[in-house]
């Protein structure tokens, strides 16, 4: 025979039964998190304060946000480098629009509160949307690799931000402006509010929809995707257009919630958001992985770096401590999926 | 046998028995060969050639069986080792850095330096040397990506002298080679003969087999089935002894209602031009039809260009011109969406890699394909896909502990019928197949074949290729038999035997070459 045939099983394996370490490794993300919440909680009682609480959650939001994107990006076994400095642009030119600096945009109208402010989340949102096309295009229609792609956009965007701005942060807005960055519904900080409707939407889509599964297979098996007839092309483009949305989003809050647009906003974020997606279990590799986990994923690190600062741990420290953490969830993720 | 030199012969295998996992690829196989001499070894896909050869070269070990290197027993655990004792083997696929030079190429790993650094000099003259003691014409100091696939093999046989080899083993050499190309490679040979060393050549071209080998050992199912001399055998002879598996046991077609009107027309067929080759042909000037109700063979050696074809068909791969015909009407396909559009469904020759999406459940695979259709308003209706998926799962038999098993932990021909289920899911009234019985063990292959036939039965017209000739038999209303990209020939089931179809995908009715 030319090659080896393929496992002797005769049908097919039966399911193993569930056992202690499988399930350590795929909720090992959550223990973690939950004795995190513990242990901080008995040794600082400011910790489990709920407006401690809210605020760490305020404080992750904005990420939380780009990470959800992210999520679909990984899911198909891409990145995207560039959505901190999508953000920043984002977040300028929606400035510049409610300042009414630019004439093109929302036709020079002075942020005055009311209708004004729906223009300069709009601009937001489409600069976000843009960025995404742009680079989904070059991805999935020219081939580019993703990495290259975004991180050519990690810088340019960057860029864009200060000669857009000539280096100035554009801030002092209307009190409706603010107030979706500020306010609360219900008592809970809107961001907040915001990111869980983006997770729980992404989590439907994800779960429900054709176009979820479609993703899902995409990453799984690229070609077979293919050869299925999904358009394989169109779909890898449309991940990149959601970062890009999500960039929107955060950026309008974060300028919202600063009551400034500055030109170092949503530095890093493109790290923390691929690390939230990495804790929370989806496969660099594609095809494997869920929202669900990236929100655990970018809890833990605001807790994390929450309880830190709490603790009087030296700010230094917390990037270690989080670098380290992302190796552990692969490792232990990949141990769990030996034993299977 | 009688009639060799009494002489040592450089290597000699002994019993070579070797086992997988639900296969005997090797039985007890014998062979020998002398210094100077060329040993044609030929047979069917899956004979056991490139296992023989694997053991030979390191790769695996044998389960029994010996093998002396004049005469000395010797144990070849790793490639490297076999490689220290003289052992070269030259794949179809070259094990070339393209980025590097030649002559970085032909002395990898083993450069020679000092002090860590490379002692350019001596490299190039150690090349030069080789290179000349070929006979070729090669620049050294070109870059591997740069050449063509005729040069890119000289330097693999260069590299392969290198290690002073004693024996060189060419798994299909001439392949991927022009006519002119096989002709200098023919000239090669003969000049390592002269040197004394031992070649090993497989092939299934006969004409090359009778131009360069002085003896041809048949394998057929993994047994030694006939040792020839050359000079005093006859290519209708090696066919024989290449074919002639029983049939009886295996599947047959049922009968179908196969209408006359044409389901899949295709016309003038061609596309010249791979990656590795922008002028090799590829597919040239193919037409046939395939009608409702029928189940057409494909044969034809592997890189014959069948699975290409289909490809094609499919839209999977382009093509430069040519033209289909879907119930007579003519069709474009630029993609695989436009082909299932149009109601033809392929069954990928690779199911790990082309098919099956293996982290996903057998529910989710068996309806990839189909999820527009059990959608509302964007979601999948679960339900709706249980349903569906329950049903393939019970009219196929996949034996699965449940829908939700990730398609990973399947057997082989389990997977096999996920993937037909996905295309049945769809209904298609075209359904190309490739290789749909590979790796699949004997009952799954029956079921599989009957699936095939009752397809067929209920108006699917049905493209097959296969590399099992008692499978095209038994399946097929016709055959095609393809090589070198072209249709060589159309046999119809009552006229098809394995004799006329291996002559025709070895080119043997071409007229006898010169030995």
């Amino acid at each position: 025979m030319a090659r080896p045939l393929t496992s002797p099983a005769a049908a097919a394996r039966p399911a193993r039964p569930t056992d202690i370490i499988d399930i350590l490794g795929r909720f090992a993300p959550v223990i973690f998190l939950l004795v995190l919440i513990v242990v901080f909680s008995i040794l600082e009682p400011g910790f489990r304060t709920s407006g401690n609480f809210l605020n760490v959650m305020r404080q992750i939001s904005f990420v939380g946000i780009i990470a959800v994107g992210m999520t679909f990006v990984i899911l198909t076994r891409g990145i995207d480098l560039s959505v901190g400095s999508a953000l920043a642009f984002s977040g300028i030119v929606a400035a510049s629009a409610a300042k009414g600096t630019r004439s093109l945009l929302a036709g020079g109208v002075k942020d005055e509160g009311g209708i004004h402010v729906l223009y300069a989340f709009l601009a937001a949102v489409g600069v976000g949307l843009a960025i995404g096309l742009l680079q989904g295009f070059l991805i999935a229609k020219l081939e580019i690799p993703a990495f290259v792609v975004t991180l050519g956009g990690l810088g340019a965007w960057r860029g864009a931000t200060l000669l857009w701005s000539g280096g100035q942060p554009i801030s002092s807005f209307s009190d409706d402006f603010t107030r979706w960055g500020k306010g609360y519904i219900w008592e809970i900080p809107i961001p907040v509010v915001v990111l869980l409707g983006f997770v729980i939407v992404a989590h439907i889509v994800l779960r429900y929809t054709r176009y979820g599964r479609w993703i899902y297979a995409l990453g799984g098996n690229p070609e077979a995707a293919r050869l299925s007839g999904l358009n394989v092309t169109l779909l890898t483009m449309s991940v990149y257009v959601i970062t890009g949305f999500c960039a929107g989003v955060a950026a309008f809050l974060l300028t919202s919630r600063l009551n400034s647009a500055e030109q170092i906003a949503g530095q890093n974020y493109e790290l923390q958001a691929i690390a939230a997606v990495v804790i929370g279990g989806t496969s660099l590799f594609g095809g494997e992985g869920g929202v669900i986990g990236t929100l655990v994923g970018i809890m833990l690190i605001g807790v994390l770096n929450n309880g830190l600062v709490i603790l009087g741990v030296s700010s230094y420290l917390q990037p270690v401590v989080i670098g380290a953490i992302i190796v552990l969830s692969v490792f232990i993720d990949r141990l769990v999926k030996q034993r299977r | 046998m009688d009639d060799m030199p009494a002489q040592q012969p450089l290597l000699r295998m002994e019993g070579i028995s070797k086992q997988f996992p639900g296969v005997q690829a090797l039985k007890s196989v014998s062979l020998e060969v002398y210094p100077g001499e060329c040993l044609a070894l030929v047979g069917e896909n899956g004979a056991g050639k490139s296992t023989l050869m694997k053991i030979l070269s390191g790769v695996y070990e044998p389960d029994e069986g010996h093998i002396l290197l004049e005469g000395r027993p010797v144990t070849l655990s790793n490639p490297h080792q076999a490689q220290q004792l003289g052992i070269s083997i030259i794949y179809q696929e070259f094990n070339l850095f393209p980025n590097l030079t030649v002559e970085e190429n032909i002395f990898i790993g083993r450069e020679p330096s000092a002090s860590g650094f490379v002692r350019w000099s001596s490299l190039r003259q150690a090349a030069t040397e080789l290179l000349g003691r070929l006979g070729v014409q090669l620049d050294p100091a070109a870059v591997v990506r740069d050449l063509s696939v005729a040069q890119q093999q000289m330097v693999e046989i260069a590299k392969a002298l290198s290690y002073n080899s004693r024996i060189v083993i060419m798994d299909e050499p001439t392949s991927a080679l022009t006519e002119a190309e096989v002709a200098a490679l023919l000239d090669i040979i003969r000049g390592l003969k002269a040197q004394g060393l031992g070649i090993i050549f497989i092939s299934h071209r006969l004409e090359e087999v009778f131009a360069i080998s002085d003896r041809i050992t048949v394998l057929r199912d993994g047994q030694n089935v006939g040792d020839l001399i050359t000079a005093q055998a006859t290519p209708e002879q090696v066919v024989q002894l290449m074919v002639g598996r029983r049939l009886e046991d295996l599947f047959q077609k049922e009968d179908s209602q196969v209408s006359e009107r044409p389901v899949l027309e295709v016309r003038g067929l061609s596309r010249t031009g791979t990656r590795r080759d922008p002028s090799a042909i590829v597919l040239k000037d193919i037409s046939f039809q395939v009608r409702a109700g029928e189940i057409v063979g494909l044969a034809g050696l592997v890189g014959s260009g069948r699975t290409e074809l289909v490809r094609a068909i499919f839209g999977a791969d382009h093509y430069d011109s040519g033209e289909i015909l879907i119930d007579g009407q003519p069709v474009t396909i630029r993609s695989p969406q436009d082909a299932i559009r149009l109601g033809i469904g392929l069954v990928p020759e690779d199911r790990k890699q082309q098919a099956l999406v293996l982290e996903l459940a057998v529910r989710e695979n068996i309806s990839l394909a189909a999820l527009s259709r059990i959608c509302r308003g964007g979601f999948v209706r679960l339900a709706e896909e249980r349903r569906l998926a329950q049903s393939f799962v019970n009219a196929l038999q996949i034996r699965t502990p449940g829908l939700e098993q990730k398609v990973r932990n399947l057997s082989g021909g389990n997977q096999q019928k996920v993937v037909l289920a996905k295309w049945l899911a769809l209904e298609p009234k075209i359904l190309l197949v490739d290789e749909p019985t590979r790796g699949v063990d004997i009952g799954a292959k029956a079921e599989v074949h009957h699936l095939l036939s009752q397809l067929a039965q209920r108006g699917v017209a049905i493209l097959m290729i296969s590399s099992e000739l008692p499978e095209i038999l038994g399946m097929s209303d016709r055959v095609l038999v393809m090589r070198r990209g072209m249709i060589a020939g159309e046999l119809s089931r009552a006229e098809a035997t394995q004799e006329k179809i291996m002559a025709l995908a070895t080119g043997l009715n071409e007229g006898r070459p010169a030995a």
